[in-house]
């Protein structure tokens, strides 16, 4: 039907162009740019050389220092998905069953941590998490533990304040697909003889496991990339790609080596994205069509 | 085979909201009952009780005589067929026919066998690899069916299953539900808004009104000889008439309605007692004038297919009518006519149950 009101004369051209604009101006050009970058030689006091070469990619390919710095990244960025599907499904669930007027209360709470930077969150983790910290004190007062925790620049730490980061993105989407679920399916299977675990495990996460997929994706992806909570959680001791880039641009100013290792990365997550959607369509598609 | 009581049983819900006041209810091994109401008269929330879905407030329910109070839904053996089909979308249809019997522990071999039974009962076979998004509304409540059929339940409670398919698709599946559930013998509750649907299913129907039941027996007994007046005005059309006892004597009485006089042969009645009555607008018959009972204009002629629908002004006052379409010719409007019914088609207004 909408089909014979659409005629194409130009103009959607023109009204998509601000947003064109943006995307090519402040994502695509840049991007390329950076490509672009990556092949071209380094010299420590001649600066960028003139030309192309594979040069830092066979550096980076031929250096076990990489490999482990790609293995903790992913490692982290799975830790994190991983903690994230445990806590933020059930934490779904419970929303779902919740009163309405409870509900919008809960997600103010969830979704609130949203609408402060990133770096402020995550100097607060900082402080709950250091030697003298909250958690530490409370760990020690109630005997819990004789010495402090080491949490502030290890990977327990940046767990945690990944966690806390990345969770809301789960919750919403598991949320949606909560929200397509027909309510009466959980009855039916309990009426056809299911006691409550075997209908969540065969008829409730089934269907819920597109959302999960999807959300982990999300939380993959933004935990793989993230910056800001490595950095300033990390520190030096637990040093991923994007932290490595940060120094190659910043602290040895080698622009190539660190473009390199950026497109890598990106090369890196676009793989598991593409895996994982062409995993859900095959397996999903007649489902939920 | 199995024999259903519920009694007493009473749901009240957090605010004082009672959805369910008191119901009795026996249901005959291998009956079909029909729970028949406006929303909100509490069937549904009786249906869940009876499913377990609904913790009762009080009340029993018993299924041959065992208490099912506080035994858990998947322990009650309840076949339930719900509105929204309420199947399993990740699942294809042979394995959401088989879902019970696995619950079940049926070995391999009877469950192939029974999924297949289940299926050709309700005519899908060649469909069992189909996932539901791939079948239409009619096929999705088919599979609800057979997944139900599939177990042997108890009892099978069917919760508005129709309300989603279209009226000839219905009516199809009222008469082959209906076959398929005599032909197993299973006890049946249905639960309806639909007329239409609990007469041609049910041997009895529970008439429901404010969280009890307002009338109770089979289908013809509740159309034609309530008990009471909600029942009366619920189910299909009637005409409300009132008039005045004007004489009473030798087992006749002399009613005045409007500005016509009826004889009445009931002679209970006090002389100057104001009663109303009603008429079924199939009951009324058109006639000669010279043999009629009443004289009537035809204010409004409508043509409905089967029947032709009239309202006539007469000396009784607006009536509605129904003529069968047997392709006779009918009278214009303005027309005057002759019109008559029999004595015994007069319902006096009962004693008021449940409604006003």
């Amino acid at each position: 039907m909408a089909d014979s009101f659409y005629r194409p004369n130009g103009a959607q051209w023109a009204l998509s162009s601000p947003a064109l604009a943006l995307f090519l101006g402040l994502l695509v050009v840049p991007l390329a740019l950076t490509a672009l970058l990556s092949f071209s030689a380094f010299h420590e006091i001649h600066g960028i050389q003139v030309g192309h070469t594979l040069g830092n990619y066979l550096d980076i390919l031929s250096d076990g220092y990489y490999y482990e710095l790609f293995l903790r990244t992913g490692a982290m960025a799975l830790g994190t998905t991983a903690i994230c599907v445990l806590l933020g499904v059930p934490e779904a669930i419970v929303l779902y069953r919740m009163r309405p007027m409870w509900q919008g209360v809960f997600f103010v709470v969830i979704l609130g941590p949203l609408l402060i930077s990133v770096v402020v969150r995550t100097l607060g983790w900082s402080i709950l998490l250091g030697r003298e910290g909250f958690i530490n004190t409370a760990l020690m007062s109630l005997g819990l533990v004789d010495r402090p925790l080491l949490l502030m620049f290890s990977m327990t730490g940046v767990l945690i304040a990944l966690t806390h980061v990345m969770i809301p993105f789960m919750i919403i989407a598991v949320w949606t697909s909560l929200q397509k679920l027909d309510g009466q399916v959980e009855h039916a299977a309990r009426s056809l003889g299911a006691g409550p675990l075997t209908t969540f495990r065969r008829v409730l996460l089934p269907q819920l496991l597109p959302g999960i997929l999807s959300g982990s994706i999300i939380v993959f992806t933004l935990s793989a990339s993230a910056f800001a909570t490595p950095a300033l959680i990390g520190g030096r001791k637990v040093k991923v790609v994007t932290t490595a880039i940060y120094d190659e641009f910043l602290t040895s100013l080698d622009w190539p080596l660190g473009a390199a290792v950026a497109v890598l990365l990106l090369l890196g997550i676009l793989l598991v994205v593409i895996g994982s959607n062409r995993f859900m369509e095959r397996k999903y598609r007649q489902v939920f069509a | 085979m199995s024999k259903l009581s519920i009694h007493g049983l009473v749901k009240t819900y957090a605010g004082g909201f009672q959805a369910v006041r008191g119901l009795d209810l026996e249901v005959e091994s291998g009956e079909f009952i029909s729970l028949l109401g406006s929303s909100g008269c509490g069937k549904t929330t009786t249906l869940q009780m009876v499913a377990g879905f609904v913790e009762p407030t009080a009340g029993t329910v018993r299924v041959d005589g065992r208490d099912l109070a506080g035994v858990a839904p998947e322990k009650r053996d309840m076949g339930v067929v719900f509105q929204s089909y309420a199947l399993f979308p990740h699942m294809t249809v042979a394995q959401n026919v088989a879902f019970g019997l696995q619950m079940r522990k049926i070995r391999r071999r009877e469950l192939d066998e029974r999924v297949a039974e289940a299926l050709s009962m309700v005519r899908l076979s060649g469909l069992e690899s189909r996932y539901p998004s791939e079948l239409s509304g009619g096929q999705r409540q088919r599979v609800a069916i057979a997944r139900v059929l599939a177990i042997r339940p108890r009892v099978l409670l069917l919760d508005e299953p129709m309300s989603n398919l279209d009226a000839k698709l219905r009516g199809e599946m009222h008469v082959e539900l209906r076959s398929l559930q005599r032909r197993l013998g299973i006890t049946t509750i249905l639960v309806t808004h639909d007329q239409v649907e609990a007469m041609t299913m049910s041997d009895r129907i529970a008439v429901m009104a404010k969280g009890g039941i307002a009338e109770l027996g089979t289908p013809q007994q509740i159309y034609d000889r309530p008990n009471s007046e909600f029942a009366f005005k619920f189910l299909g059309l009637t005409n409300e008439l009132s008039g005045q006892v004007l004489s009473v004597g030798n087992g006749t009485a002399s009613v005045r309605v409007g500005q016509a006089c009826l004889p009445w042969k009931d002679a209970g009645l006090p002389v100057g007692k104001d009663i109303r009555f009603f008429l079924r607008p199939e009951r009324i018959r058109l006639c000669p004038i010279e043999v009629a009972r009443c004289r009537a204009s035809v204010v409004t002629r409508l043509f409905l297919g089967g029947v032709w629908f009239y309202e006539v002004e007469s000396e009784l006052g607006s009536l509605r009518m129904t003529v069968l379409n047997a392709g006779l010719a009918q009278p214009q409007e303005g027309e005057v006519v002759g019109i008559t019914w029999n004595d015994d088609d007069l319902q006096l207004a009962g004693a008021e149950v449940g409604h006003g």
